[in-house]
C-alpha cells in the first residue's frame, strides 16, 4: 500500500490552508491600512 | 505586547518544527496502518483546537448578549456559575456511557463559569464581539484541516474518502457549515443588529460542538473513538507526540488568533473614521445650505 503519499498531502494541504489564511490576513491589514492612511489625508 | 509577538512567532515555529519531527520521526510507526497514521498529529490537534476556539466563541457570544441588558448581564453571571458547578457535579453522579469519563466531563463544564469571568474581565463590551469573530474564523480555518486531512486519511484506511451518513462526519461538516455562514451573516450584513444575531447563531452552533464529540458513543459510526475523554486507547509515545503537536498548535492559533484581532481591531477603526468623515461631509453640506435656507425665508 503506498499510502506515504496521503501523509505527505495531508501535512502539505495543512500548511497551504494556513499559508492562504495567513495571506489573506496580510492582504486586508494592508488595504485597511492603507484606507486609514488616506482618510487620514483627507482630514 | 507589540515585542511579545515576534518572541512568541519564533516560540510557536520552534515548537512547530519540533513537533514535526517528532511526528514524522520520533513517533513509532502504527502496526496496522503503518506510516499514513501520522496524518493524526494534524487532524487531531487541528479539530481539538477548532473545538477549543468555538468554545470560546460561545462563551464570547453568550456573554455579548448577556451583557446587552443590565439584568441579564447579572442572571447570566449566576447561570454560568449553576452551569458548572450542577454540570460537574451531575457528571459523576449521573451514570455516563462506556468510555466517557466523568473527570473529562466535569472538567470541560467547569471551564464555561472560568472562561465566563476571564473574558468578561479582559474582553469588556464591544471587545467580546471582535473575539467572537476571531475566534470563529480561527476556528473554521481549523475545522476546514479536520475535513480535507480526514477523507486524505481514511482513503487508504477504510477505502473510501468519506462515508456518507456517518454521524461524526456528518456533524462535522454541520458544524463547519454553521460557522461558515456566521461569518457570512457578519461579512455581508449591514443591519446594526448583525452582531446580536451572529451572537445567537453562534450559541446554537456551538451545541453541535459536543453532538460531534460525543457521537462515537451514541451513534454507530467508522470514526475510531477518541483517544482524550474516553473510548479509545493509544500508545504512550504516540500520545507525547499528540500533545507535543497540539501543544505546537494551540500556539499557532493563539498567533493567528492575535493577528486577527488586531486586523479586527483596526477594521473597526477605518469604518469609524469613514463615518466621521461623511458625517462631517454632511455637516459641511447642511452649513453651506443653511444660508440659502434663511435667505429663502426672507425674501
Amino acid at each position: 500500500m503506498n499510502a506515504i503519499k496521503f501523509l505527505y498531502a495531508a501535512y502539505i494541504v495543512t500548511w497551504l490552508i494556513h499559508a492562504l489564511y495567513i495571506g489573506s490576513l496580510v492582504r486586508r491589514y494592508k488595504s485597511l491600512r492603507q484606507q486609514l492612511k488616506e482618510l487620514n489625508k483627507g482630514k | 505586547m507589540k515585542r511579545a509577538f515576534p518572541i512568541l512567532a519564533v516560540i510557536t515555529a520552534v515548537l512547530l518544527a519540533y513537533a514535526l519531527y517528532q511526528a514524522l520521526v520520533v513517533a513509532p510507526t502504527d502496526a496496522q496502518q503503518g506510516d499514513v497514521y501520522r496524518i493524526i498529529y494534524y487532524h487531531v490537534p487541528s479539530a481539538w483546537t477548532a473545538f477549543l476556539l468555538f468554545f470560546i466563541n460561545f462563551i464570547a457570544s453568550v456573554q455579548y448578549l448577556a451583557d446587552s441588558k443590565p439584568t441579564t448581564k447579572q442572571a447570566a453571571k449566576w447561570i454560568a456559575v449553576a452551569v458548572g458547578v450542577v454540570g460537574a457535579v451531575a457528571a459523576f453522579v449521573i451514570p455516563l456511557p462506556a468510555g466517557i469519563r466523568p473527570s473529562a466531563i466535569a472538567t470541560t463544564v467547569l471551564a464555561i463559569p472560568v472562561f465566563y469571568f476571564l473574558l468578561g474581565k479582559y474582553f469588556p463590551g464591544e471587545k467580546l464581539d471582535v473575539l467572537a469573530v476571531t475566534t470563529a474564523e480561527v476556528g473554521v480555518v481549523f475545522c476546514t484541516i479536520v475535513l480535507v486531512t480526514g477523507p486524505i486519511w481514511a482513503r487508504p484506511v477504510w477505502g473510501i474518502w468519506w462515508a456518507p451518513g456517518d454521524i461524526r462526519l456528518t456533524s462535522t461538516l454541520v458544524l463547519w457549515l454553521i460557522y461558515v455562514s456566521y461569518l457570512i451573516l457578519r461579512r455581508f450584513s449591514d443591519s446594526a443588529q448583525t452582531q446580536k444575531l451572529a451572537a445567537a447563531l453562534a450559541v446554537f452552533g456551538a451545541l453541535d460542538v459536543p453532538l460531534v464529540y460525543f457521537s462515537i458513543w451514541f451513534f454507530r459510526t467508522q470514526h475510531p473513538q477518541p483517544v482524550i475523554g474516553g473510548g479509545g486507547s493509544m500508545d504512550p509515545k504516540m500520545l507525547d507526540v499528540l500533545m507535543i503537536s497540539w501543544t505546537a498548535f494551540l500556539f499557532f492559533a493563539f498567533l493567528v488568533c492575535w493577528s486577527r484581532y488586531r486586523l479586527e481591531i483596526l477594521r473597526r477603526e477605518v469604518e469609524q473614521a469613514h463615518a466621521m468623515q461623511s458625517l462631517s461631509g454632511a455637516d459641511s453640506r447642511v452649513a453651506v445650505s443653511s444660508p440659502d435656507v434663511s435667505s429663502r425665508g426672507s425674501q
